[in-house]
Parts: structure tokens; sequence; C-alpha cells
């Protein structure tokens, strides 16, 4: 049974490989499973074939999302429809967006700028035109306090429709 | 031609399956080249006038590449071989055997007559609410046939193999290809009724007697997603694993040597089998799972890697040291098994639970699942088809041809998928009719598509070569055809018709 040995050296590095993928993957899972407490709370609707968001202030945006960086932010999604899947890849963010239920993730932007967000689960006729448009702005202090930057912008509705 | 409509005997229902699936390989590539082709360039090429044409086109091309291709070819080179190699006259039941087959062509012709646009997995509640009838109801009355025509196959082969097994051959004498045919019939056996039963589920949500599935009723669209991949995650080795049987039978009989282990080989289509029903659950990451949820999956789905890298391992080991004969069907093989090396690695990075959130629902996605059922499954299928060439023909097929053929493929198959990886990297979503008109994405892209142009010039070559050989070739030497100092198949088995 020679081949026998080197065979069992064989499948103990694959094992051993595949735990340590599996050990990391773990761990920076669970770093990145909860929110932190301070999180701000943003409600995320997704229908046929538009995205609405909602701040904690009540202020709703259609197709278009203003957050601020270094800001942490709990998304709340669901859908009034089909499935959708709430996706912003620059940020490598992504849950399905479920009628019925609501699913949670969590980010703090960490860069400015205008970013894409789509949907990333097969919901019909315009999936592929399925955006929306994510603006994350510099931080503007006023008496300590993170202001909300989206307040003093018009929400463009009917933005989403356009491809990009 | 005729005869074989109205045969039972297990050659002729073996070369059914084989002309009903090398057709649906076709024309269901067909589809996939018009997919490329459209977004050759961001913008509606008119190449597909719409976006709901082109949802129809990527269900039909997924649903039929997986069950009339994939699943009627492995079954149609099981009728051809497993009697002989288990030494019995026939299948056990060769009226069933019959009824399986003839089930698919109605099967398939109520897939293609529909063209649904539900995506081949048919989540609702886009299925229930949305998607447009009688499409969908056509389509889910075609898989519930094709899904009873392979439990039915599957039981015959189950009981061909253990019941009608020559006395004098211990199952552990048996070919490599056996115990893969073993094995792909239980899992689908025990596979199959749930997806079967989320059909049923379905249809009755659809018709609004039952809300299963619907959120409007109260019903849960994530069970759907449980029922439904608990069948199909168990299918992708379904599907694979007659493909890796069949580089068993070809890699020690082209290297000319002994198979390195038959037991290693034994017990990782064993290991496979099983722990292939533990993982189901990593299609599903992005649907709101637990955290306990997704690390359990994970660890299910990196059980069933050690498996896989042993069949690796016994293939290269065997080939090590061993006189290779490069012809088709063997090129064909390791081709595979270098995609099927890509694909494995891609999926290790699927299940790393933070890591699918790049990867999942994207294009990388699209390119890891291809190179498997591409890549290992149909390079592999393509490759034994031309060693099978002489049993069914007589003939030989053209050699120079077929090594063409497996280098455009080759090359194409690698531009097409190991490209989409990337593209999914920068976030294309995956079943999308445009996409963003922004540098990284349009070459990619381009790239893509011109590698599915290459490959459909080798699946055409691939066709002339069928053809013209069997019309045409020069007569095999039915005793050794491929030269390799070993006895081929039985022979005479191809003639008796009853």
């Amino acid at each position: 049974m020679g081949h026998a040995t080197i065979e069992w050296v064989y499948v103990g590095v694959v094992i051993a490989v595949l735990v340590y993928v599996g050990a990391d993957a773990w761990n920076v899972e669970k770093m990145l499973t909860d929110a932190p407490p301070e999180a701000k709370v943003i409600k995320v609707t997704g229908q046929q074939w538009f995205w609405t968001f909602e701040h904690e202030d009540g202020t709703q945006e259609i197709g278009e999302l203003h957050l601020v960086k270094g800001v942490p932010y709990r998304f709340e999604v669901t859908s009034r429809d089909v499935i959708h899947s709430f996706n912003t890849p620059d940020f490598a963010m992504m849950i399905d967006a479920v009628p019925g239920r609501i699913n949670t993730i969590w980010f703090a932007p960490d860069q400015s700028g205008q970013f894409l967000i789509q949907c990333r689960e097969y919901c019909g006729f315009s999936h592929y035109q399925m955006r929306a448009k994510l603006f994350v702005e510099e931080p503007t202090t006023s008496g300590g306090k993170v202001t909300n930057a989206s307040a003093d912008l018009t929400p463009s509705i009917g933005a989403t429709a356009a491809a990009s | 031609m005729w005869e074989i409509l109205f045969s039972t005997h297990h050659t002729d229902i073996g070369l059914l399956y084989i002309y009903l699936s090398t057709t649906a390989f076709i024309i269901g590539g067909a589809l996939a080249i018009g997919i490329r082709s459209e977004l050759f360039l961001p913008g509606n090429q008119g190449i597909i006038p719409d976006s709901n044409t082109f949802h129809r086109i990527f269900t039909v091309h997924g649903t039929n590449m997986l069950f009339f291709w994939l699943i009627p070819f492995a079954s149609g080179i099981g009728n051809y071989l497993i009697p002989i190699m288990v030494r019995y006259k026939d299948m056990a039941w060769p009226k069933l055997n019959a009824v399986a087959f003839w089930m698919l062509p109605v099967s398939m012709a109520l897939v293609w007559l529909g063209f649904a646009d539900t995506t081949w997995n048919a989540y609702p509640p886009y299925s229930i609410i949305r998607a447009p009838g009688p499409a969908a109801e056509m389509w889910i009355f075609g898989l519930k046939i094709a899904g009873i025509s392979s439990v039915l196959g599957a039981i015959n082969f189950v009981v061909t193999i253990l019941k009608m097994k020559h006395p004098d051959l211990p199952l552990m004498k048996t070919p490599l290809f056996v115990w893969a045919t073993l094995v792909t019939s239980l899992m689908i056996i025990v596979a199959m009724p749930t997806f079967a039963a989320a059909l049923i589920m379905l249809y009755t949500d659809r018709l609004g007697i039952s809300g299963f599935f619907n959120p409007a009723m109260g019903g849960d669209p994530i069970a759907y997603q449980h029922l439904f991949w608990f069948t199909f995650h168990p299918e992708v080795y379904i599907f694979l694993i007659p493909a890796v049987g069949t580089a068993y039978e070809l890699i020690p009989k082209f290297s000319r040597k002994p198979i390195f282990s038959y037991g290693s080989g034994v017990i990782a289509f064993v290991m496979l089998a099983i722990v292939g029903f533990a993982s189901w659950a990593h299609h599903m990451y992005a649907t709101g799972m637990s955290f306990t949820e997704k690390t359990v999956f994970m660890v299910g789905t990196l059980a069933a890697v050690p498996a896989s890298a042993m069949h690796i391992f016994n293939w290269i080991a065997t080939m090590w040291g061993g006189r290779i004969k490069f012809a088709a069907p063997m090129a064909f093989t390791v081709g595979g098994i270098v995609l099927f090396f890509f694909a494995g690695a891609g999926g290790i990075v699927n299940t790393a639970m933070p890591l699918d959130f790049l990867t999942h629902d994207s294009y990388w996605v699209v390119g890891h699942m291809h190179l498997f059922l591409m890549g290992m499954i149909t390079f592999g299928f393509i490759g034994f088809l031309y060693y099978m060439f002489p049993l069914i023909t007589g003939r030989m097929y053209n050699e120079r041809a077929a090594m063409i053929q497996f280098w455009l493929m080759f090359v194409g198959v690698s531009m097409i998928f190991l490209t989409q990886h990337v593209l999914g990297l920068y976030g294309q979503p995956r079943r999308t009719f445009d996409y963003i008109p922004v540098q990284p994405l349009i070459i990619l892209n381009q790239i893509s598509t011109v590698g599915a142009w290459i490959t459909a010039a080798g699946a055409a070559v691939f066709i002339a070569n069928l053809i013209k050989s069997t019309v045409s070739g020069k007569p095999a030497n039915m005793e050794d055809p491929f030269k390799l100092g070993e006895q081929y198949y039985d022979y005479a088995r191809r003639e008796p018709h009853h």
C-alpha cells in the first residue's frame, strides 16, 4: 500500500487549506455580522423596478440614496412584490429583498463619491435597469454633530429608470 | 433508424438518448450564442429584440442544457455500457427503459414551446404572481415529466447493477463507471421527490388555490428555495459524477496503466454522494440566513471538496509515468479536468461567507458553474462520445478534426468563463439584458463573446465530424480501435434488435 501514504498526505494538505479558509471566513463574518448599536437605520424597499429609501427622520428618497462618510448605517431591506437583491458592488454589500421579510445588513462608507446601487436577483422585465445612485458625502459639522446631508437635497423621482 | 424508435434494446435506447441530448446541446448552445452576441456591446444590439425575449432565452438555455443535454447523455452512455459492464443481456426492465426515454421528447417539447421567462430556478413570488402563462405552466409540467423520466431511469440502473450483475462479478470488481452510475442513480432517487413536490406546490400557487410560497397569502418564498436547492445541489453532483466515471474509464486506458487507486475512487464517489446533501443552502446566503445557518452550510460545502480533490489526485497519479496517448477522448478528458480545477478553486471562494457577497448572483457565478458544466462535464462527455464512436457506428471519427475541435473549444471556453469571473468581481449581475457602458465591462464582455464564437466554431466542427464520419468514416478495428493494446467493448452487443 505504498500509494496510500502519499494520498493521505495530499488529502491532509487539502483539508488543512479548507480548514484555514473556513476558519478565516468564520472570523471575518463574525466581525461583520452585527451592526454597531449607534448605526442609523435606513429602510430599503424594492419593487418592480425601483428602490425606495426611508431615513430615520422619515425623509424618503427614490432612486437615490444620500449617506455621510464614516457613519455606520443599518439597512432594513424588504420588497413589495417579487424578490430583489439590494447590492452596492463597490462596498461588497448585498442582501435579498424578500416580500414578507425584513433582512438587515450594515456598512459604514469609507470613501465619498457617487456609487452604484443595483438589483442582483432576477425580477422581471426591467431587472437589468433596476439601479439607483448612492451618494456618499463628506461629513459637514454643525455644532459638532453630523447633519443629515440628504435633507437639503431634493429626491429625483424617476431617476431610477435612467440607465446609470 | 426506424427500427430503433420502437426498440427496447439497451443499445438502441442508449443511442436515442445520445441523439436527443446531442441535439439539445446544439440548439441550447445556439441560444447561448444569441445571448453572448447580444452582450458583445452595451445597449440593445437587435439580435435579441427585448429584455423579455432575453429572459426567455436564458431560461430555456439553462433548463435545456441541464435536463435535456447532461442528464440524458449520462443515461445514454449508461444504457450502452452498464449491461455490458455488469454482464447482463439488457437493462433490468427494457420496456420501462423505453418509457423513461420517450417521456423526454414530450417534456422537451413543453419546455421549448412554452419558452418561459422564470429562470431555470423559477423563484417565487416572481414565478407565481408575475411570470406569464401558459409558458410557466408548460415549464412546470415539462420539468415534472423530465423528473419522472430520470427517476424511472435511475431505478432501472440501480436494479440492473445490484440485481442483474453477473453472480461471478463482485461489485468491487466492476469498472468505476458502474459505481458512478450507481451513485448517481441513488442520488436522483433521493433528491428528485423534493423538487417534484415543490413543482406541484408552485402550480397550485399559480392557480391561486394555495399560498405555500406566496407572501400575500401567508406563504414563504424562501421555503421554495430550500426545497429547490435540496434537489438541485445534489443534482450538481448528479451532473458531475457520470463525467467523473467516464474519466475513470478513459484515463487508465489512454495512459496504458492500471488505475492508481480503485478504492479511493469508490470512497470518493460515496463521500461525494453523501456530503452533497449537506450543502444546499450555500446557494442562499443572501436570503437573510443567520450566522449559524451560514456557518453550517459553509462547513457542509467545504466538506465536499476533499472527495473531488481525491478524484483529481487519482487521475494525475494514474497518468504519472504512463505512456499517454493524447487522442481526442483523452484530450477532452484532461482539458475538462484542468477546467474542473479552476471551477473547484472558484467554488471555495463562493462558499467563504464574506466573499460570497462579492460573487453571488454576479457573472462570477455564471463563469463558475459553467466551468463545471461546460468544462468538466461537457468536455468529458464529448471525449467519451468520441471513444464510443466506433462502438456505435463501427467507423472511426476524423481524429484531426476532433483535435481542432478540442483546441477551439478549450480556448473558447476558457475565454468565456474565466473572463466572466472577473466581470463578476466588477459587479455585473447575472441575467441582465444590458450592462453599464463603462470600460472594464465592455472589453471583458467582448472577450467572453469572442470566446463563445470560437466555441461555436468548435461545435460546428463537432457536428460535421459526427455526421461525416457516421456516413463515410474509415471502418474501425473493432478489437482495439485506438491501438491501446487493450480489448475494446463487446461490439456484438450492438447487433441484436428485439
